[in-house]
This record gives C-alpha cells, sequence and structure tokens, in this order.
C-alpha cells in the first residue's frame, strides 16, 4: 500500500503538466525535452489499484485460469468478462499491493458477456461508474490486463497504448469464439485481444474507464482477431443495478443451458445413441417424409462436417447444432463408404413446431 | 496529368499542416531528432553464410557490440554486421551468456564506432515512452534500421526459462512492436538511450509475431555481466544456492538450502524469511529471481533475512548456476519439455556481399572448452601479467621463499614456500603443509593462510605455468560494495584463488584462496609494496575470513632464492 501511496503522489505532481500537454496536444510522445514530465504517463500509477489479477477455473485445453477485473465500488465489488473463469466456487482476486482475497460472484449478465465479483474489503480505490469517460475514432488509450499472466503478486499489470479505430456493432456470435455480447464496442488498435487480458480495462489518456476489455474473438471467415472494449456506458447500469443487488446469483445461466436445442430430428435425422464420450455421428434411422428422406440420407451414413466444421461425435455434432440461426442453411457433408455426399437443409424458422 | 493531382495532395497537405499545434510539430521534430541521434550504434547481424541474423547495439567505440546469445547462437565465431551508414562490418564473437541471453561481439574496421549512450535500466517507469530499433525480418537491405514505439507495459518483469536457459530475469516489457529479427537490437528511452535489448516477445495463437508484450532484457543487467563477456567465456549465472517458496502469510522464505553453500555457512536455514536482497526489498518469489538472475556467479550480495524472529544482515557470494559441462554442452540431457521462448531469426531474404569468404580477421579468434573465444581471455590475463612487471623479475625465483612477518599483537611469524611443503612458524607453533597431501585449513581459522601464500608465490613465478588454470573472469564490486575490480581466477589441485586487480591503474589488490571448494576462503587485501632485494612484496597483509577479520601482518623480511635448497 505504501508504494502505491507513494506513485500517486507522484502523479499528483506530475498531473498539472500532463494536463497542460494534453490541452496543447503535446501528450502523444514528448520527444527531446528535459524535464518533460508528460513523457511519462501518471495514468499507469492512477489506474493500476483499480485493476485485479483474478485466478479461478481453467487452465486445460487452452482455456486460461487466470483473468483481469476492476473495482468499481470501495467495498469490494469488482467488475470482470463472464467466462469460465468464474466456474469456481471461489475466485481468487490479487490487488495491486499483492493482497490475495477470496471472490464470489454476486451477480452475471451474459447478454453483456459481464459478471460482477465480491471481495470483503472496505476502503477500496475504484473506479466511479458515474465519471467514466467516452471516446471515438482517435481517442488516444491506454489499456491495462494481466495478458499472459505476465504480472504476479503486487506486480502492476502490463499496460498498452493505442487509439480507437472505430465505434461499431460487435456482430460476432457464432463459432468457437463466440461473443455473447451484441452491442457496440471500441475496435482498439492496441493488441488487446490476449489470454487473460478480458476483463481488464481501457482508459483516455487522463486514466478514466473507457471501458472493459473483450474476449479473445476471431472473425473465422479472414481469421482476424478483434481487439474489442464494451464500453463502459453499456455495462454502467446492469454493474449498479447488481451493486444495488438486483441481480442475484440465481439469474446465473449457462448460455448454452439457455440456447435453444436444436436436436438433430429436425431434420430428421435420428443418431446412433450417444453411448461413449466420442460417439461417431452415424445416422441410425430417417424419420420418414423429412428433408433428410427427401434429400436421399440412408442409416449408416456417417456425418462428418456441419457448416465446415468437423463433426468427430454426436455430441459435437450438437455443439454444432446449437449455433444455428433459424432461416440459414446447415450444410451437411456425409461419408457413406468411400463417398463423400454434400446435403443441404434450411433451418426451421420456428424450431418448436417439430419437437 | 499529374500535376493538378500532385497540386492538391500538397494543399491538402499543407492545410493539415497549418492546423496542427506547433507544439505538436515541435514534439515530432524532437522525436524525429532523437530517433536520428540514436541509429547510427543500430546493429544490423547477419550470419556468414547468409542464413539468417538479428540486431544489435555497439556500446564501446572500438566496436563492442551487444546481442542475444541466440542471434549468434550456431552462426560460428564470425559475422557480418550492416550499420546505417550502409557499410558492412565484419564482427567476431567474444563471449556468449546462454543463460542470460546475452552475447559480446566485436565490430571490426575503426576505433570511432558511434555509440548509444547507457542509461540507468532501473530508473525506467511503467508507462515511459520507449522505441525500439533493429531489423524486424531482416526487411533491411540498405541496414537502415526500423523503428517502433511505444510504452513501456511492465518493469521489473519475470520470464521462465525453457530449462534453466534464456531466462529473462529483472526485465522490461514493452509494447512496441518487437518481431523476429529486432532479438539483440536496442530499446531507447524517449531520450535515445539505451535502456534494454529486445529479445523475447509472448506469443500465443498467432504464430511468433508480435502481439503487444516484448521483453527486454535491462541493460543494467548487461552491464553487470559485460566484463564476464569480455573474457571470452561461456558465462555463467548464479544461484544462492538455496530454493525460495511463498508460504501461506505470502511470506517469502526459504524452502531448501544446499549445506554447502556459503549462505548457510552465513546462518541461512530453510523457513527462514527474506526480507531483503541486493538492496531490494522481497516481496515475491519473482522478485528474488529478478534480484538472482541480473548478477553474475561471484559476486557478493548482501541479505537480510529473518531467523526465528531475528533479523539478521549476511553478505553471500553467488555460487554458479550450472557445471562446466552443462554450459558447454556437454551434457547429453534430455531437451527441455517446452521448446525455447525466444524469437526465431528470420531467413535472409537477399544477399549479402562477401559472404562464405575466408574471413579476415581470423587471428581474432581462438577456440577452446568452455570459452566463446579464448583470445579475448589471453589477452586479459596478458594484461594482468604485464601489470605485474614492476614487481620484479620472479621467474627465476624457483626455490626457496622465506618470510618474516610480524602479526597482531607483534607475534613473530616465519613463512617458508618451496615447491613441496609451505611451513609456518607462529611465536613458537609450527605448521606445515605438504603440497601433496590434502590441503587443510592451516593455521586453523585462518581458512589456509599457508596454501593462500603458496599461490601468491605461484603467481608471481609464472601463473600460466604455476596454477593449472588462470584465467580472467570477469569484473565484480571488490569484497561486494568496493570499486569495480577485475577478477582472475587461478586453480591449483584443489585450491581456487580469485585476483583482485584495480582499474586505472592496473594493480593486484588483494586476493582470496580457498583450500577447496564450499570452504570460506582465506581473504588477502593489501594496499602497498615494499621491496625486498629488488624484488617487491605486499608490506603489510589485511587477513580476513568468514567476514571477520584475523589481522594484520607485516612483512618485515623476504628472501626468494632461484634454487630449490
Amino acid at each position: 500500500m505504501r508504494r502505491t501511496t507513494v506513485l500517486n503522489r507522484q502523479s499528483r505532481r506530475f498531473l498539472p503538466w500532463v494536463m497542460w500537454a494534453w490541452v496543447f496536444g503535446v501528450g502523444l510522445w514528448g520527444g527531446n525535452h528535459p524535464l518533460s514530465a508528460a513523457d511519462r504517463s501518471p495514468v499507469e500509477a492512477e489506474v493500476q489499484s483499480k485493476v485485479v489479477k483474478l485466478y479461478g477455473a481453467g487452465g486445460l485445453a487452452g482455456l486460461q485460469g487466470y483473468g483481469t477485473g476492476f473495482i468499481v465500488s470501495p467495498d469490494g465489488h469488482i467488475a470482470t468478462i463472464w467466462s469460465h473463469l468464474l466456474d469456481a466456487d471461489a475466485v481468487a482476486v490479487v490487488l495491486s499491493n499483492g493482497r490475495r482475497l477470496m471472490g464470489r460472484v454476486v451477480a452475471a449478465e451474459p447478454k453483456l458477456d459481464l459478471a460482477l465479483l465480491k471481495i470483503d474489503a472496505t476502503g477500496l480505490e475504484h473506479f466511479d461508474l458515474t465519471r467514466s469517460a467516452a471516446g471515438g475514432p482517435g481517442t488516444r488509450v491506454f489499456a491495462f490486463s494481466n495478458m499472459f499472466k505476465v504480472a504476479a503478486g503486487d506486480e502492476p499489470v502490463s499496460m498498452q497504448h493505442g487509439i480507437i479505430s472505430a465505434r461499431t456493432k460487435l456482430a460476432a456470435r457464432r463459432g468457437r469464439f463466440a461473443s455473447n455480447y451484441s452491442g457496440p464496442v471500441y475496435v482498439v488498435d492496441a493488441i488487446t485481444n490476449n489470454p487473460g487480458a478480458a476483463g481488464g480495462i481501457l482508459t483516455d489518456r487522463r486514466g478514466q474507464l473507457l471501458g472493459m476489455l473483450g474476449r479473445e474473438l476471431r472473425d473465422a471467415q479472414s481469421q482476424v482477431w478483434v481487439n474489442y472494449v464494451v464500453p463502459a456506458g453499456e455495462i454502467t447500469p446492469t454493474l449498479q443495478a447488481m451493486m444495488r443487488g438486483e441481480y442475484t446469483r440465481e439469474k446465473v445461466v449457462d448460455p448454452l443451458a439457455n440456447a435453444r436445442e436444436i436436436p438433430p430430428r429436425t431434420f430428421g435425422l435420428i443418431l446412433v445413441p450417444d453411448i461413449v464420450y466420442r460417439t461417431p455421428a452415424y445416422i441410425d434411422e430417417i424419420v420418414p417424409g423429412s428433408v433428410a428422406a427427401t434429400a436421399k440420407l440412408q442409416p449408416d451414413d456417417l456425418i462428418v462436417f456441419l457448416n465446415g466444421k468437423v463433426v468427430g461425435s454426436v455430441r459435437t455434432l450438437q455443439a454444432e447444432l446449437n449455433l444455428l440461426q433459424p432461416g440459414e442453411d446447415a450444410e451437411f457433408v456425409i461419408r457413406r463408404g468411400s463417398e463423400l455426399i454434400t446435403v443441404q437443409f434450411p433451418v426451421p424458422l420456428s424450431l418448436d413446431e417439430k419437437q | 496529368m499529374l500535376s493538378p493531382l500532385i497540386l492538391m495532395v500538397l494543399t491538402v497537405h499543407s492545410v493539415a499542416a497549418a492546423e496542427v499545434a506547433p507544439q505538436v510539430l515541435k514534439a515530432q521534430s524532437a522525436r524525429i531528432a532523437t530517433v536520428a541521434q540514436a541509429m547510427p550504434a543500430v546493429v544490423a547481424i547477419f550470419d556468414n553464410e547468409g542464413k539468417g541474423g538479428g540486431s544489435g547495439v555497439l556500446i564501446q567505440r572500438d566496436g563492442l557490440t551487444v546481442t542475444n546469445f541466440h542471434v549468434v547462437e550456431g552462426m560460428g565465431p564470425f559475422m557480418k554486421c550492416g550499420l546505417s551508414d550502409g557499410k558492412l562490418y565484419d564482427a567476431v564473437v567474444i563471449g556468449i551468456d546462454p543463460t542470460g541471453d546475452v552475447a559480446l561481439i566485436q565490430m571490426q574496421g575503426r576505433t570511432d564506432f558511434p555509440v548509444a549512450e547507457i542509461a540507468d535500466s532501473d530508473t525506467v517507469q511503467m508507462g515511459d515512452w520507449c522505441f525500439a530499433m533493429g531489423n524486424p525480418f531482416l526487411l533491411a537491405t540498405d541496414y537502415q534500421p526500423t523503428v517502433t514505439y511505444g510504452v513501456v507495459a511492465g518493469t521489473h518483469r519475470y520470464q521462465y526459462p525453457a530449462g534453466t536457459f534464456l531466462e529473462y530475469t529483472d526485465c522490461l516489457q514493452v509494447d512496441a512492436s518487437i518481431n523476429p529479427g529486432n532479438s539483440g537490437g536496442p530499446l531507447f528511452n524517449n531520450q535515445g538511450q539505451l535502456i534494454g535489448i529486445n529479445g523475447r516477445i509472448s506469443v500465443e495463437k498467432r504464430g511468433r509475431v508480435n502481439i503487444g508484450a516484448g521483453y527486454a532484457i535491462s541493460i543494467n543487467q548487461v552491464m553487470h555481466f559485460k566484463d564476464h563477456l569480455l573474457s571470452g567465456r561461456i558465462v555463467d549465472h548464479a544461484t544462492l544456492g538455496a530454493t525460495v517458496t511463498t508460504d501461506a502469510e505470502g511470506r517469502v522464505v526459504i524452502a531448501q538450502i544446499l549445506e554447502q553453500s556459503e549462505a548457510f555457512r552465513r546462518g541461512l536455514r530453510s523457513g527462514d524469511e527474506l526480507v531483503e536482497f541486493a538492496g531490494r526489498p522481497i516481496r515475491s518469489v519473482n522478485q528474488f529471481k529478478n534480484v538472482l538472475g541480473i548478477y553474475p556467479a561471484g559476486w557478493k550480495l548482501p541479505l537480510t533475512y529473518k531467523h526465528e524472529g531475528e533479523q539478521k544482515s549476511i553478505v553471500v557470494r553467488l555460487r554458479t548456476l550450472h557445471r562446466r559441462a552443462e554450459l558447454v554442452g556437454e551434457d547429453e540431457e534430455a531437451p527441455p519439455e517446452h521448446p525455447r521462448p525466444k524469437l526465431q531469426l528470420p531467413e535472409l531474404p537477399f544477399e549479402i556481399p562477401g559472404l562464405n569468404k575466408k574471413p579476415p580477421h581470423a587471428h581474432l579468434f581462438e577456440g577452446k572448452a568452455g570459452y566463446g573465444n579464448f583470445y579475448f581471455n589471453k589477452l586479459a590475463t596478458d594484461r594482468a601479467i604485464e601489470s605485474m612487471l614492476p614487481w620484479g623479475q620472479f621467474a627465476a625465483a624457483t626455490g626457496t621463499w622465506s618470510l618474516n612477518l610480524k602479526g597482531p599483537r607483534n607475534v613473530p611469524m616465519q613463512i617458508k614456500l618451496t615447491d613441496t611443503t609451505v611451513a609456518a612458524r607462529i611465536d613458537e607453533t609450527a605448521y606445515i603443509q605438504n603440497l601433496s597431501e590434502p590441503y587443510l585449513d592451516k593455521p586453523p581459522g585462518s581458512g589456509g593462510l599457508l596454501i593462500a601464500m603458496d599461490h601468491l608465490r605461484r603467481m608471481l613465478i609464472a601463473p600460466h605455468k604455476q596454477f593449472s588454470e588462470f584465467y580472467y573472469a570477469g569484473s565484480e564490486p571488490l569484497d561486494g560494495s568496493g570499486p569495480r575490480v577485475d577478477v582472475y581466477v587461478a586453480l591449483h589441485s584443489t585450491a581456487i584463488s580469485r585476483w583482485y586487480f584495480q582499474r586505472e591503474p592496473i594493480a593486484l589488490v588483494g586476493w582470496d584462496t580457498a583450500i577447496e571448494e564450499d570452504t570460506d576462503e582465506c581473504e588477502i587485501r593489501f594496499t602497498e609494496l615494499a621491496d625486498f632485494g629488488g624484488r617487491k612484496l605486499p608490506k603489510k597483509l589485511t587477513v580476513r575470513r568468514a567476514e571477520s577479520l584475523l589481522g594484520e601482518f607485516e612483512i618485515e623480511s623476504a628472501t626468494m632464492s632461484g634454487e630449490q635448497p
């Protein structure tokens, strides 16, 4: 704590300089000035004490067991991204001074990819959500996160610089890197899309909160990773409601459990019983008169691809089926003997009627 | 047709320029000037067969250039170096540090190379603006370096090694773009001063390119190791001889400690809490590793710990991290579990003139096991021997040496030294060490004063002949906190001596002799020489052992005969 205080004092000393530099637009890069306090960002010290390192579930199969969050109340409320990390009963929260506390999930809002944690602490430095900032294309920004778990204990989390490239709407709702969130986002040129970075923060160059770093997200077609940030304004009302206790743990739901289940019967397919972990997706029966029957699919055909995704088992087929949207086409690739057959069906607009 | 278009572009440009605040333009021109000032010392390194390369930075006018070990690894002793003046120079490897991923090479052909100004990297703070220069993807066909800028994303970072090599301790993390080919190149602060050597990036799903997390070895670490690298050796890193862990209360405690280690002999025990190491408070295991990683083996560092609630401060000499065979690569051990997390060097996309020719500086390289380039060690030992010429001609004094000394409280002491025996008489007590028998701590508690005197005799007669090995090790602060001295190591039988030479003017100021590894040394210091029949010896020897003073011994008379009795 002592160190934090010293840094803050230092930053207060620098602040007038930086304000001056900001007003006159010199903040970009001070160049060769002696005594140019504007060269060093005092923002870092201001922000660090409000960012926490999180350790929770994960550590397997490319899922990191670490992440980032930020303090939004003096009483230990911590906002972060809603992720597998929070599947543990309790999440370890490490404050900037190295204090390690256990946090529990107070509430979560999957549609905003948002979760609120609570630790038993008081008098914490925090972001005042009523005073967050907004930005637009060209706004110079800093990102703070514990990407790659580089920092441990009381070590400060990593800092990056960049600009907001665009303010746009996120439309990335499918595939392995599906995003639950589909609202407005800032797209930034800093590479914030890294393991453990989600739940970190974006600030302006005065250290004011602009938003929360989004999850790792890749466009399936262009293979481009998107560095997006959910603007503070989008999550503030929900966070405030959560802090008031209007959201409860009971509302936490699995997005897949919540989503429509699209059974293979939707297309007239009856698969072999799913008995082992990786039961091959063989067709057992075809419902007469169904689209599958029309397409002349047969028992013992093996489904190997759905919409370009490898189908390794009955379970992966089901997972891929669940991602289908009403009205779009589902393209199946079937192996019959040594032959590969491609068939395409529209996904029924109303999924309930066939069940 | 084109002219209206150009005119339009110009107009648009000038309008845009007019709207920019003068402070911004001033900052921009200052930035351009800083980059221009830093650029001449940036080196593009290519291997001699045109297969790949990396970057480097000149730190001395005689051509000393720092780069990464992984850049020169596999290149052989000679390489080509391009500067931003468009010229290509030959270079030869000097010393390598595989653990710290640093190498020192020397560019040839000039004595007025441009050099980078070196800053104190401990003053770097998170959020400082910085810029990296080098040769990413080996794009520089004209050797003009690429500049990328960013902020210092973290300081005092710890990055795990692959096995026990390529460990980045206490390093700087930057968001400036660092890519393959940047390896070994300089990281500058916004004044254009050298603060680090870029060498590593975090990689994950996007392949080996920058993803916003690059790491630079702090220039302070490099400067701690500079003289060790100049010794031409394969330089080792250090261990305390103890492992540390964080306990339930978040304290950093000693988990296990080697009983042979100096720290153990000074009282450090398993379960003790580390408080401070090398002047830094220790609050995490990373911080402990950060301190260990930036100092060469052999350095003495202060350490404060708590033993059963009582706080104690000691000074400990760091042990070598690896066995010699491990460093030289003679050990047939399993490869590390993880591939080395370094930057891979890109392939050379263009032709370098004069490659594959016989190196014109072949005489600057001498291969020897344990060395990157033994030639540079010979230069150093020659310097030390030359500095002792004013002591007189000792080469023929291979017979019996008789010294009469006056010890503490005026106790008389005689020492006789021959090729086979060392004997001493203090008051009425005699001590004899037969040199063909195991070395003992004689007189008891001295750490082996008799053997230390035998080593002085050997050192004066002919170190290369009298010792089984005599080499330059590097430099260290004398006794942990004194001025930087050059350290030479001499081995004979089981005994090891470390000889300390002050710089400018070069002069021997003392030596430590251990009768065998892992024992407390007999430490001898002196300031003045006295003449004994045309040959000089130290006038007064100050003898210490394990941080306690044993006394001062004044040489009153000495004879050094040329024949065996």
